[in-house]
C-alpha cells in the first residue's frame, strides 16, 4: 500500500510546517544572537544585553497590550502619542506636587497614580468610540494619536518638560535599579508578559478576546458582549502604556514632541512577527516578546558592526517584517 | 463530454476518493447524490480544476486534459457553481457578473456594455435584480441568482452546479429547473448536486450515488425512486427516517409566550406559546421573518414591541436572559455565526457555555472531558480533536454546533434550519435527537424550510408570511398543500382573498 504511507508522510510534513511557524520567532531570534555574538564579542556581555533588554521593555510592555487588541481584530495607532502625552502630565504632576513638602515617595505615588488613570481613561475613550461610535480602530486611533502627540507639545510649549531634579534623583532607580543585575524595566516586561499569557491562554476573558477577533457574529451568537470585551481590551492595552510610562519617565527625566515617536509602529511590528494574526482570533503572547527582542537586537548588532550603516535599521526592521509574515502565511492561502 | 476516468484522490493520510468514473453527456442532467463527506464535492471540484487529483485521468471530449486550475478548466467550457458564494461583496452585479473579462472599449471599461449584457442574462433567469445593485445588498438568493448568472454568461459546455437551491424558494426553483432545460437543450451538460431527492427525480436524466468516496451505482433517474436513491446514498433502508411521534398531552403546561413580538423590518407583532413537550414547527417562504422572529425571541435582535416570558413574569430581552430562563437558540448559519471555523473543536464546543467552566479560569480539564461526551453522544466523527472545524463534513459540524448549544443545558431548544446542507444519516440523528429530547420533558421549535421535515416532526405548524403568523395547523391539518396555502397568502391571516 504505497499511497496511504505516502499520505501520512505528507501529513507528518504538514503538522512539522506548522510547528515552525509557532516557533519561526524563537528560531529567528536565536539566529540573531548567534548573528550578533559571531560579529563582535561585546554583543554577548551581560551589560550590552541587560542595556538592550532594558530599552526593549517600553515598546515590549506597550507590544502586550497591543497583542489583545490585534486578536480582537482592532489595531491601536495611538500608543507612542499616549505614552508621551502621559509622560508630560506625569512630569507636570510630580513638578507641581514637589514643593508642597510631601515626601518624594507619596510624590511619585501621585503621579504614576495620574498616569495610570489618564492611560486606561485614554485607552477605554478609544474603545468606546470603537463600540459605541462605530468607528473603524484604524481611524479613531489615527486620530488619537493626532490628539496625544499635539496635546504634549503644547504641554510642553513645543519645547521640553523637564522633571525636577530632586525628584529625579529619587525617581531614577525604577528604570536604572537591579535585581542580581536583572534592571526593573525588564522584570516587569517578563511579569507582564506572563500574566498576558495566563490572561490570553487560560481565562475566559482571554478565549472571548481570541474569539471576537475570530469572528464577531460566531461570538454574538455565542452570547459573548463583543462590545465590552473590546473596550476591555483597549483599556488594557491602556494599562500597559502607563506601565510603559512610568517605567520611561525615570530614564530622561523629560518629555517632548519626539518621546515615544514611531513606538506604535514598533509595538505593532513585534506583534506580527510573533505571529500573532494582523486579522485577529490567533494571538501569540511569546511572539511578540521575541518579536519585540528581535527588533531591538537587530539595532543593537548593527551599531557593533561597521559592517552596514546603522542608517539602514528600518529597512532591515522592514525586511525582517515582511519575511516574518511571508513565512507565517498559511502555505494553502498561497494562490 | 466531460470524464473523470478512476479518479482518487487523498488529503493527508485520509483518502476521499476511491477510482470514481463519473461522466456527463452533452444536453443531459446528471445528479450527483451522497451523504456529505461522500466526496461529491471534491469530486466535482477535480473536474472543474480547482483541485489535483492523486490519479486518474480527465477526458474533454474523449482527449485526456490536465485541468491545472480553474481558468484551464473554463477555457475548456467548464465551469462550477459553488456552495459557497464567490461573489466580490462590495462591487456591483454586472461588475461581479463580468468579473475577469471586463468588455473594454478603448482601454476603458464600458459600463454601459456590461450593464446591458448583465440585464440580458438576468432577465432570462427572470430574476429582477438591478445590475447596478451592489452584491451585499442583496439576499441569499438573490446571490444565488447572480452567481448562475455568472456562470451561464460564459462560454459554458459543462455546467457543475452544487446544491444551487439550497437557499431558493419553491418559485426561484422553479424558474433554476427552466433555465436548465434551456441549457440542456442547447447542448449544455449539467452536473446537479444536490440533498433534495425530489428536485433530482425531476431534474435530471440520469443519477450516480457516491458512498464513502466509492461509486455505488450510475442509473438512469426514470429507473429509481427517491427512495430507491435514499437507500443506496446510506446504504440501509430510510423508510423509519423520522422517529414515531408522541402526543404531548393537551394540558401540559406553556412554558414560552410570545405575545406581539415586532422586529423591525422583518417582523409585525407575531404572538404563540409552546407547551412542555411540544414539538413547534414554523413554515415559510424564505424572507418570511421567521430566523428574525426567533432571534428577536431570544434577544439577539432588538424588538420594537413584544413581550417573551418563560416561567418568570419579566420579559426576556437579551441572549443572557434567554438562556439563563433556559432557552438556546440554534443558528441556521453555522459557518457565519455558529462555528469558528478556523479553531479547533474543543474551544468551539465550550464557547456558549464557557461561564459554566469557570469564573476568571477556564477549566481546561472539564472541557477536555466534555468534549469526550460530547464526541460520544453526538457521534462527531473528527481523525484528530486538534484539527480545525473548517476540515469536519458538514453534518459532524451541525452535530458539533448542536452539541455547543446543548452545553447550557436548555429546556427550551429553538433550531433554525437543522439539517440544511447534511446528509441523510445526520439527518436522521438529528430528527432523533429532538424526538427524545421533547419526550423528555424538552419543548423545541424547529423552522424549517423543508416541508417534510416539518410534517414529519412537529405536532403543531405556525405559518408565516411576509413577517406576520398568518395561521397555525394540528395534527392531520399539517400538510404540504395547508402549509403553502398560508405561506403564500391563500388561507389566513390576511388572505388575498
Amino acid at each position: 500500500m504505497p499511497e496511504p504511507s505516502h499520505a501520512a508522510h505528507r501529513a507528518s510534513s504538514a503538522r512539522r510546517r506548522a510547528d515552525l511557524k509557532a516557533f519561526g520567532p524563537f528560531i529567528a531570534l536565536a539566529a540573531l544572537i548567534v548573528l550578533g555574538a559571531v560579529v563582535n564579542p561585546v554583543f554577548l556581555t551581560p551589560g550590552n544585553l541587560i542595556n538592550v533588554l532594558t530599552r526593549t521593555a517600553f515598546t515590549g510592555i506597550i507590544a502586550i497590550g497591543g497583542t489583545f487588541i490585534i486578536t480582537t481584530g482592532g489595531i491601536d495607532l495611538s500608543v507612542g502619542s499616549l505614552a508621551a502625552f502621559a509622560s508630560g502630565i506625569m512630569i507636570i504632576v510630580m513638578n507641581a506636587l514637589t514643593p508642597q513638602g510631601l515626601p518624594p515617595f507619596l510624590v511619585v505615588l501621585l503621579g504614576t497614580l495620574a498616569v495610570m488613570a489618564l492611560s486606561v481613561f485614554s485607552g477605554l475613550v478609544n474603545g468606546l468610540l470603537i463600540t459605541r461610535g462605530r468607528i473603524e480602530p484604524f481611524i479613531v486611533t489615527l486620530g488619537t494619536m493626532g490628539i496625544f502627540r499635539s496635546l504634549v507639545t503644547y504641554a510642553a510649549n513645543g519645547g521640553t518638560l523637564s522633571l525636577n531634579t530632586q525628584i529625579r534623583g529619587y525617581y531614577r532607580p525604577v528604570y536604572y535599579g537591579d535585581i542580581l543585575g536583572i534592571t526593573y524595566p525588564i522584570l516587569v516586561f517578563a511579569v507582564v508578559a506572563a500574566i498576558g499569557a495566563i490572561v490570553l491562554y487560560r481565562t475566559r476573558f482571554g478565549r472571548y478576546v481570541t474569539a471576537t477577533g475570530a469572528n464577531e457574529e460566531v461570538a454574538r451568537y455565542s452570547a459573548i458582549h463583543v462590545d465590552r470585551i473590546k473596550l476591555a481590551a483597549y483599556g488594557l492595552q491602556g494599562l500597559c502604556v502607563g506601565l510603559a510610562v512610568f517605567l520611561y519617565v525615570p530614564r530622561l527625566g523629560s518629555a517632548s514632541a519626539t518621546t515615544g515617536l514611531g513606538w506604535e509602529l514598533e509595538a505593532i511590528a513585534a506583534v506580527i512577527i510573533g505571529g500573532t494574526l494582523m486579522k485577529g482570533g490567533s494571538a501569540r503572547i511569546w511572539g511578540t516578546v521575541a518579536g519585540a527582542i528581535i527588533l531591538a537586537l537587530i539595532d543593537n548588532i548593527l551599531n557593533l558592526t561597521g559592517a552596514i550603516s546603522v542608517y539602514l535599521n528600518s529597512a532591515i526592521q522592514g525586511c525582517i517584517i515582511i519575511i516574518a509574515v511571508l513565512v507565517q502565511r498559511d502555505a494553502k492561502s498561497r494562490p | 463530454m466531460l470524464a473523470g476516468v478512476g479518479i482518487a484522490k487523498s488529503f493527508g493520510p485520509v483518502q476521499v476518493l476511491f477510482g470514481v468514473d463519473f461522466a456527463v453527456d452533452a444536453g443531459e442532467v446528471h445528479a450527483l447524490v451522497g451523504e456529505n463527506g461522500a466526496g461529491k464535492s471534491t469530486l466535482m471540484k477535480i473536474l472543474a480544476g480547482y483541485q489535483p487529483a492523486s490519479s486518474g485521468t480527465i477526458l474533454v471530449n474523449g482527449t485526456p486534459v490536465s485541468l491545472r486550475n480553474s481558468e484551464v478548466a473554463e477555457r475548456h467550457g467548464i465551469v462550477m457553481i459553488h456552495q459557497e458564494f464567490n461573489l466580490a461583496e462590495t462591487m456591483t452585479v454586472a461588475e461581479n457578473i463580468f468579473l475577469g473579462r471586463e468588455i473594454i472599449r478603448r482601454c476603458l471599461i464600458d459600463r454601459p456594455a456590461m450593464r446591458q449584457a448583465s440585464a440580458r442574462v438576468l432577465a432570462e433567469l427572470e430574476c429582477s435584480v438591478d445590475p447596478d445593485a451592489r452584491i451585499s445588498d442583496l439576499s441569499v438568493s438573490e446571490k444565488q441568482m447572480v452567481e448562475i448568472a455568472k456562470a451561464v454568461s460564459r462560454d459554458v459546455r459543462v455546467l457543475i452546479m452544487d446544491e444551487p437551491t439550497a437557499v431558493l424558494t419553491g418559485a426561484e426553483t422553479e424558474v433554476l429547473f427552466r433555465l436548465i432545460r434551456r441549457l440542456t437543450t442547447q447542448g449544455v451538460g449539467v452536473v446537479y448536486i444536490s440533498h433534495k431527492l425530489n428536485e433530482v427525480k425531476a431534474i435530471s436524466d440520469r443519477v450516480t450515488v457516491l458512498r464513502d468516496g466509492r461509486l455505488i451505482v450510475t442509473e438512469a433517474t426514470g429507473a429509481v425512486t427517491p427512495d430507491d436513491i435514499a437507500r443506496l446514498m446510506v446504504g440501509r433502508d430510510m423508510s423509519d427516517m423520522y422517529p414515531q411521534q408522541h402526543r404531548p398531552s393537551d394540558n401540559a403546561p406553556v412554558v414560552l409566550t410570545v405575545e406581539g413580538v415586532s422586529v423591525p423590518g422583518w417582523v409585525e407583532g407575531a404572538s404563540f406559546d409552546l407547551r412542555r413537550g411540544e414539538i413547534l414547527g414554523f413554515a415559510g417562504l424564505i424572507g418570511a421573518g421567521r430566523t428574525e422572529l426567533m432571534e428577536g425571541v431570544v434577544g439577539l435582535r432588538s424588538r420594537s414591541a413584544g413581550r417573551v416570558t418563560a416561567g418568570g413574569a419579566k420579559s426576556i430581552r437579551s441572549y443572557d436572559e434567554a438562556i439563563a430562563a433556559g432557552i438556546a437558540y440554534l443558528t441556521e448559519d453555522r459557518k457565519k455565526r455558529g462555528l469558528l471555523v478556523d479553531k479547533p473543536l474543543t474551544p468551539n464546543l465550550t464557547l456558549l457555555a464557557l461561564p459554566r467552566y469557570g469564573r476568571i479560569f477556564i477549566d481546561l480539564a472539564a472541557e477536555r472531558e466534555a468534549m469526550d461526551k460530547a464526541i460520544d453522544a453526538f457521534e462527531i466523527k473528527a481523525s484528530d480533536i486538534e484539527m480545525k472545524v473548517s476540515s469536519l463534513s458538514g453534518g459532524n459540524q451541525q452535530k458539533l454546533l448542536l452539541a455547543k448549544i446543548m452545553q447550557v443545558e436548555p429546556k427550551i431548544l429553538i433550531v433554525d434550519e437543522p439539517t440544511r446542507g447534511i446528509d441523510v444519516g445526520t439527518k436522521h440523528q438529528i430528527y432523533l435527537f429532538l424526538d427524545e429530547f421533547a419526550r423528555a420533558g424538552g419543548s423545541v421549535i424547529v423552522i424549517s424550510s423543508e416541508m417534510p421535515e416539518l410534517i414529519g416532526l412537529a405536532h403543531r405548524v405556525v405559518v408565516m408570511r411576509e413577517g406576520r403568523v398568518t395561521g397555525a395547523l394540528t395534527g392531520g391539518d399539517i400538510d404540504e398543500t395547508n402549509i403553502v396555502r398560508y405561506a403564500t397568502g391563500l388561507s389566513g391571516v390576511g388572505a388575498d382573498a
